[in-house]
């Protein structure tokens, strides 16, 4: 069975500094992968070439089998891929519900419409409540997103990568920031994502990462250094090595 | 309040909105010896409307808009003085149509830049055009302006007349289409949209939204409209002038819109109302500092209501409300 996403070879150069090399990597369907690494890995790059935000210098990139190396963002988020940022990239001043429904409406094809009004489409807002609802934000569908709490925040992230019903879906760091009276909700969010899309969460919380994970990726200095299981990763001398120190996790 | 579309908040129009069509109406009955500066006024609203779209809606920054409202006017004015073509609805619909293929060949080049290179590249824009207006003095009139328009009655029935009834109500009729089609785009998923991407364009390419073509489609719209106000503006007047595809012209325009409120549909109403009133007015009582009042009036604006004079009341309606039991 061919992954729904596989990179081949590739790079990423800013002039003479590379911070992406030669990364072959897959992912199968439903599969829950960690890419983990210390900071300035290249994990971040790697996602957004992943998406299309950045252009690779060189390498391939396969989603469901097909080439989009040369494809837009927005082509990508068809075809399946939504991610989520590292940094909060929300629609500060508009509701959660309006947030959520900007990528609904786009992937029903609707939000291009010119006539009727937004608030006619039934269907796009019935579909954001239910979202809304699962992740239990439903009380909050008409608060401005920069009134909500961080935490809250972060799931709003999450909510619109949801909407637009991806096959992959790539999570940077969801957790970051979070206080840790809130993540337990993003944690229990994050477990009750849809089995079927495959889901690649980049994260320095090691409980989130071997909770959560399958498969570990392990990136340094632009490289994937090792792949395996969670036991395998964290019986692995090179990775106590670069990232997690040299005390072992038990 | 801010007017824009949302997926969770109705279209429906409010009773407030019909006020400044009652006051335009009443105007009209009211104060007949004002209809000539009325007739400019609606001009205005129009153009600062269609700035609204892109500045307010879609957070594209010009300081070239004047390009659009200049071709407008120009190619009303060509027409009725140079090729006998005096239908003035044609001469709309050229206008249009020559400011649409502008703004859809121009928006297709700049708007992939964005920032200080955008802002620019619209000055260079009405500069250049500017510059052909005037070397073409054949077509133009160049530093003389463009007179001679001949503008024949409205549907063959009803003439431009002196005291200005006719153009008053063609313009208030012109100018209820714009904003019927604007508060329609501006409530439609593709006005939702452009909030989206004003508000954060990294998020809308990451939902999958084609930016830039929308950024383009709405240059386009609103360049038409403002080609629509430039033959307006010729066929009210019945002269053209250098002075519409100016860059003092563009930012006057901006000045308007800023002091209205950006982003609210109203504020391109309210905004050359009070700016053309007050300069009216001060230019009776001060001939020559009259634009000391105006920059005042900006500067009060702008450090004690970012949101213009409707985020004043805005701020006002809140408070008593707050207040109100």
């Amino acid at each position: 069975m061919s992954p729904v996403l596989e990179t081949r070879q590739l790079c990423k150069k800013f002039g003479a500094l590379t911070v992406a090399e030669n990364i072959d990597f897959r992912l199968e369907a439903g599969e829950r992968r960690a890419l983990i690494g210390p900071n300035g890995a290249g994990k971040t790059t790697f996602v957004n070439m992943l998406t299309g935000r950045i252009v690779p210098s060189s390498g391939r990139i396969f989603l469901g089998g097909d080439d989009v190396t040369e494809q837009a963002q927005a082509a990508r988020v068809k075809r399946g891929l939504g991610r989520t940022f590292q940094i909060n990239t929300l629609f500060r001043d508009l509701t959660v519900l309006d947030n959520v429904a900007l990528g609904i409406a786009e992937r029903r094809g609707v939000a291009g419409r010119l006539w009727r009004p937004a608030s006619a489409y039934d269907e796009v807002r019935a579909e954001s409540e239910v979202l809304l609802a699962a992740l239990d934000l439903a009380v909050d569908a008409g608060s401005r997103v920069l009134d909500l709490p961080y935490g809250k925040q972060r799931l709003v992230e999450i909510a619109i990568a949801l909407g637009l019903k991806p096959r992959v879906l790539l999570l940077d760091e969801p957790a970051a920031g979070v206080p840790s009276v809130e993540s337990g909700r993003i944690l229990q969010a994050l477990d009750s994502l849809p089995g079927d899309i495959a889901i690649l969460i980049i994260e320095h919380d090691m409980d989130v990462v071997f909770r959560f994970a399958h498969r570990i990726t392990v990136m340094v200095q632009g490289e994937v250094l090792v792949e395996g299981t969670p036991d395998e990763i964290a019986g692995d001398r090179r990775v106590h090595q670069v990232y997690l120190g040299e005390s072992r996790r038990d | 309040m801010s007017r824009r579309g949302s997926y969770g908040v109705g279209a429906r129009i409010g009773w407030l909105e019909w006020l400044p069509w009652v006051a335009a109406l009443a105007v009209f009955i009211a104060l007949p010896q004002y209809l000539p500066l009325g007739a400019r006024i609606l001009v205005y609203i129009l153009f600062a409307l269609s700035l609204d779209l892109i500045l307010g809606y879609a957070g594209i920054i010009t300081l070239g808009h004047s390009a659009f409202f200049g071709l407008g006017a120009y190619v009303a004015g060509i027409l009725g003085a140079k090729l006998g073509i005096t239908d003035p609805l044609l001469q709309m619909a050229a206008a249009a149509a020559a400011a649409a293929l502008l703004g859809v060949v121009t928006g297709t080049v700049i708007l992939r830049t964005k920032g200080l290179t955008l802002l620019m590249l619209t000055l260079a824009i009405t500069t250049i055009l500017l510059e052909v207006a005037n070397k073409a003095t054949g077509l133009t009139g160049g530093a003389d302006g463009l007179s001679g328009i001949v503008v024949a009655p409205i549907f063959g029935q009803f003439r431009f007349d002196m005291f200005g009834k006719t153009a008053y109500l063609y313009c208030l009729l012109a100018l209820f289409a714009g904003w019927w089609v604007t508060r329609r785009i501006v409530y439609s998923p593709f006005g939702t949209s452009l909030v989206g991407i004003r508000e954060n364009a990294v998020r809308m390419h990451a939902v999958g939204a084609p930016v830039y073509f929308r950024l383009v489609a709405v240059y386009t719209i609103s360049a038409t409209m403002a080609g629509c106000a430039g033959a307006l503006l010729t066929q009210t007047n019945q002269f053209v002038g250098l002075n519409v595809l100016s860059f003092e012209f563009a930012g006057e325009l901006l000045v308007m819109l800023v002091l209205g409120g950006v982003g609210r549909i109203y504020g391109a109403f309210a905004g050359p109302l009070v700016y053309m009133i007050a300069q009216d007015q001060l230019a009776k009582q001060f001939p020559e500092y009259w634009y000391f009042g105006i920059g005042l009036l900006l500067v009060a604006v702008v450090m004690f209501a970012r949101g213009g004079l409707l985020g004043i009341l805005d701020l006002a309606v809140s408070r008593m409300r707050r207040a109100s039991p």
